[in-house]
């Protein structure tokens, strides 16, 4: 009966690849067919903005009196606007624009977050009721008046917006931080690295942060979504992206007047925005089943 | 109690209730359908009780939810074999044909169950009398004023003391064996004529498994029904199976009734089985722990010789001075209630401790769940903060060193858990958990000079994971990659990374099935004999503890009761608890049935107490060479 224990598990290890959490994680989430696909999109997109001064067909800031509103053609596929710019070109350097938004934001506001929520849910005491009830009175703003707040304070342009939105993501990752800190904390093997002499400094950072990672990953990716459709907000009234900026938002509002007679000048810019959008989410699905435990 | 003979008798006069013939079912692997089960055939008379035995994996469990095909929710399916059971109308028919949904009628009426875990099998927001009125009403049909007046005489019939007020409780405030007497009781509710038994006492304290074996017997006299026992626990076996079913690897390998089983044996399987099973009183007139004489199996084929008798276990230098002393350790914690957290009450964990540990000597702290035992070896690791006492080690006193000093004795007090799985950070590899104490106190492993800090430590983990009977490729890997046993000893290799002069294993062989939990405990004993380790042994189970211990200290309430020599406290037990507690422990040997079981009754009372209401502690006053016993009504009269 010792084949069962010492000789049965140990040989079929030491025969198969080493299953790393990273490998598991891989091989569950290539199963998932429209997050793979929502996966290729958003690379594609960011590899397309990434080489929009080669690919984009036109300057997007080229005005051509001559087609003016034109719809879409062999030449111009997504038509121009109400300068004769090519919309096409201007979604491609918009979508560096939306993209970086996009990123740095939940990147800046995970970032904060992320280390308030495991201060808070590692000291817990007043430090945590702390830093909570700040993040409760940040919540109690819906998302988007709070960032028109700010970059009201701040002064519109990208880079506020970039503030404003991260500042509305961090009591969301904070929360979520701290909720699955206060479940690791009380896991065996935090006690077990307590009792061979980890100090709380390591014990946070390599034994805490790892296990919440994966919901933070998730989020990160959903969130991303959400912030590029709050920055494409706040450009649309006028807080974000100043014209002739080619953001994704501004262009909508660009295109506002013509809705009636060149539809095409809003229904390009606003398709990318959804696609963008809706990609982020369900790639952020796939990401969740594949790394949430509780579905294993 | 009944013998073979009477059993024998049973079986030959009555038709089988349930007979079972080639019973083979199949779950859905990621490689295609895994047989779980393989061709077992078994049958069970009215009034009989058949035991199915073997470790985890071995298919018992599986084989119990296919008889009420309860197997079809979890993602089994039967693939071939019958199931013929007698129903209450006397009518036979094959349960393992039909739709699972068709049974619904036999489920919990002909056929009950009862499962391991009391607390998740009752639901919470409802009384523990409505529940039961539940059941009765669903099965008899009877009105909720009848219905009522059912549970409560099912409530008595489980010998529930003031079962009327029980009935108005939620589930939560039940212990763990009152709930499984509830269990018990709606099991019954509809008079089953079989009942299957699924490990239910493995989640409760040895003296109330005592009472809910005795209470599952007398039900079954009263009542004449069939009973399964699904346990993995030998003692348990031999206390209440008439026959015994082992299964391995999802065959059956050996039937036979329970004395047959037990004395002699045929496949080496169910050899290895009762060799690693700890007995009680295996040691008497042994001064010295033993390791367990164990018989290996390699896949059913060889039969493995009877091992040379392992040496006694002397390896405690009396001389020295204590390695460990606890003096009148304290623990406390307070309970808060209400939205401004006033104090209400305080748990009184651990209540005046003292007690010494020798250099190579194993001490056991011994007792039932909230005893305190935990928590003692908890506060002396440092993981819970003292109330009041003094914690030497080394002749230091730990409360006076610095921060540098509590980390440098964090590396010389080791600490094994009881769940190894949890106890490992799953995300990182088993080598880098193994090395960690290293890298924590900056440790650097003797080795063969020229070798960089990086590979010395590398060395030493391959070394340490030999030691253990692992091997060091096995570093490369992750927790989730290896089976319980293996786990546990790859957190001892941890344990020894920094060569510590003091282990605290809390329950460290607890959650091991048998076998592996001999080999783990011989391993320790082992390295204890190589690197003359002392060990703080925490322990409930009392047959283990035989096994390992020079001396014995038995917890009850947060107090110790009685302490000194194994030998003296197993052979000559001065406390009544003590005594209650042996009594409890189910041998592993059926012809030793005849335990006082006049003993066992009662509840493991809280150590909650209301504030200013302190425990009376008495002193340990000397009853022989080095055995001190606490003379006072804690746990029993004196």
């Amino acid at each position: 009966m010792t084949t069962t224990d010492a000789t049965g598990v140990a040989a079929a290890a030491t025969h198969e690849a080493v299953r790393s959490p990273l490998r598991e994680f891989w091989r569950k989430f290539r199963r998932n067919r429209t997050a793979m696909a929502a996966g290729f999109c958003l690379l594609a997109l960011v590899l397309a903005a990434a080489a929009a001064p080669w690919i984009a067909p036109f300057d997007p800031a080229a005005f051509d009196y001559d087609r003016i509103l034109e719809g879409p053609s062999a030449g111009h596929w997504a038509g121009t606007d109400a300068y004769g710019r090519d919309i096409l070109s201007r979604i491609l350097w918009g979508a560096r624009i939306s993209l970086s938004v996009g990123l740095l934001s939940v990147l800046l506001g995970g970032g904060a977050g992320v280390a308030l929520g495991l201060i808070a849910g590692f000291r817990g005491g007043w430090i945590d009721s702390l830093i909570m009830r700040v993040c409760d009175v940040l919540l109690a703003f819906p998302g988007i008046l709070l960032a028109i707040g700010i970059v009201a304070v701040l002064g519109p342009g990208v880079e506020n917006v970039i503030y404003g939105v991260a500042i509305f993501s961090v009591p969301v990752f904070a929360r979520l931080v701290r909720g699955s800190t206060l479940s690791l904390k009380r896991a065996v093997y935090v006690d077990a690295a307590r009792a061979i002499g980890v100090r709380d400094r390591l014990l946070m950072v390599r034994h805490i942060l790892p296990g919440t990672l994966p919901s933070v990953i998730v989020y990160v990716s959903m969130r991303i979504g959400t912030s590029i459709l709050t920055a494409a907000s706040l450009s649309f009234i006028g807080l974000g992206a100043q014209p002739p900026s080619p953001e994704w938002g501004a262009m909508l509002a660009d295109g506002r007047s013509y809705i009636g007679v060149a539809s095409h000048v809003t229904f390009y810019p606003g398709l990318a925005i959804f696609l963008t959008v809706l990609a982020f989410n369900l790639l952020g699905d796939g990401l969740r089943d594949a790394l949430d435990p509780k579905l294993r | 109690m009944r013998g073979a003979a009477a059993a024998a008798k049973a079986v030959d006069a009555a038709p089988a209730l349930l007979s079972v013939e080639g019973l083979s079912v199949a779950f859905d692997g990621e490689h295609g359908p895994v047989r779980v089960v393989d061709d077992v055939s078994f049958t069970v008379a009215p009034g009989e009780t058949v035991a199915i035995v073997g470790e985890s994996g071995s298919g018992k469990s599986v084989t119990s939810l296919s008889l009420m095909r309860l197997v079809d929710y979890a993602g089994g399916r039967i693939v071939g074999g019958r199931i013929r059971f007698k129903g209450r109308d006397g009518r036979e028919r094959d349960l393992a044909t039909p739709p699972a949904e068709s049974l619904t009628d036999m489920r919990g009426n002909d056929i009950a169950m009862v499962f391991q875990e009391p607390m998740t099998s009752l639901n919470p927001v409802f009384t523990i009398g409505d529940q039961i009125a539940e059941a009765v009403m669903l099965h008899q049909g009877l009105d909720r004023k009848a219905a009522r007046d059912e549970a409560l005489r099912m409530l008595e019939k489980v010998r529930i003391p003031e079962p009327a007020r029980l009935l108005d409780r939620h589930p939560h405030q039940l212990s763990g064996g009152m709930r499984q007497r509830v269990m018990i009781a709606m099991a019954l509710s509809c008079r089953p004529s079989l009942l299957i038994a699924d490990e239910p006492t493995t989640a409760l304290d040895v003296t109330i498994q005592a009472q809910i074996l005795r209470l599952i017997r007398l039900l079954q006299d009263e009542m004449g029904m069939g009973v399964i026992f699904i346990t993995h626990d030998m003692g348990v076996v031999a206390e209440v199976a008439d026959r015994v079913v082992v299964m391995w690897r999802g065959r059956k390998v050996e039937e036979g009734t329970v004395e047959r089983i037990f004395q002699a044996p045929q496949h080496p399987y169910t050899k290895a089985l009762l060799s690693a099973v700890p007995k009680l009183g295996a040691l008497r007139g042994q001064d010295l722990p033993v390791r367990f004489p164990l018989l290996v199996v390699d896949d059913a084929k060889a039969e493995a010789a009877p091992p040379a008798p392992p040496p006694v276990q002397d390896t405690v230098r009396a001389a020295d001075a204590p390695l460990l002393e606890v003096r009148d350790l304290t623990t406390r914690f307070d309970v808060r209630k209400g939205i401004f957290g006033s104090l209400k009450a305080r748990v009184h964990a651990v209540e005046k401790v003292s007690f010494a540990v020798r250099p190579g000597e194993t001490l056991a702290l011994v007792g039932e769940s909230g005893c305190g035992k935990s928590t003692t070896g908890r506060t002396i690791m440092g993981l819970q903060s003292a109330t009041s006492g003094t914690i030497r080690f080394d002749g230091v006193d730990t409360a006076t060193l610095d921060s540098n000093g509590q980390a440098k004795l964090k590396e010389k007090i080791q600490y094994i858990f009881q769940d190894p799985f949890a106890s490992l950070n799953p995300r990182m590899t088993v080598g880098f958990s193994v090395a960690e104490p290293m890298l924590v106190h900056d440790y650097v492993p003797t080795s063969k000079p020229g070798l960089s800090r990086r590979r010395a430590v590398e060395e030493r983990v391959a070394e340490l994971l030999t030691q253990v009977g692992l091997k060091p490729e096995h570093a490369r890997r992750y927790p989730h990659e290896f089976s319980g046993g293996q786990r546990q000893r790859i957190c001892i290799a941890r344990a020894l990374a920094c060569d510590p002069k003091l282990i605290i294993a809390d329950e460290a062989v607890a959650a091991l099935d048998v076998s592996i939990q001999a080999q783990i405990v011989n391993l320790l004993m082992e390295l204890q004999a190589k690197r003359g380790l002392s060990y703080l042994f925490i322990s409930h189970d009392m047959a283990v503890v035989e096994r390992v211990s020079h001396r014995v200290a038995v917890m009850y309430l947060g107090q110790i009761v009685e302490l000194g020599p194994r030998r003296a406290v197993f052979e000559n037990p001065q406390h009544p608890y003590t005594r209650r507690l042996m009594a409890a422990v189910p041998i592993a040997d059926p012809s030793r049935r005849t335990r006082d079981l006049r003993l066992l009754t009662g509840e493991i009372p809280s150590p909650i107490r209301s504030i200013g209401d302190e425990p009376a502690v008495q002193p340990l006053v000397p009853v022989g060479e080095d055995h001190f016993v606490a003379r006072h009504a804690v746990g029993g009269d004196f």
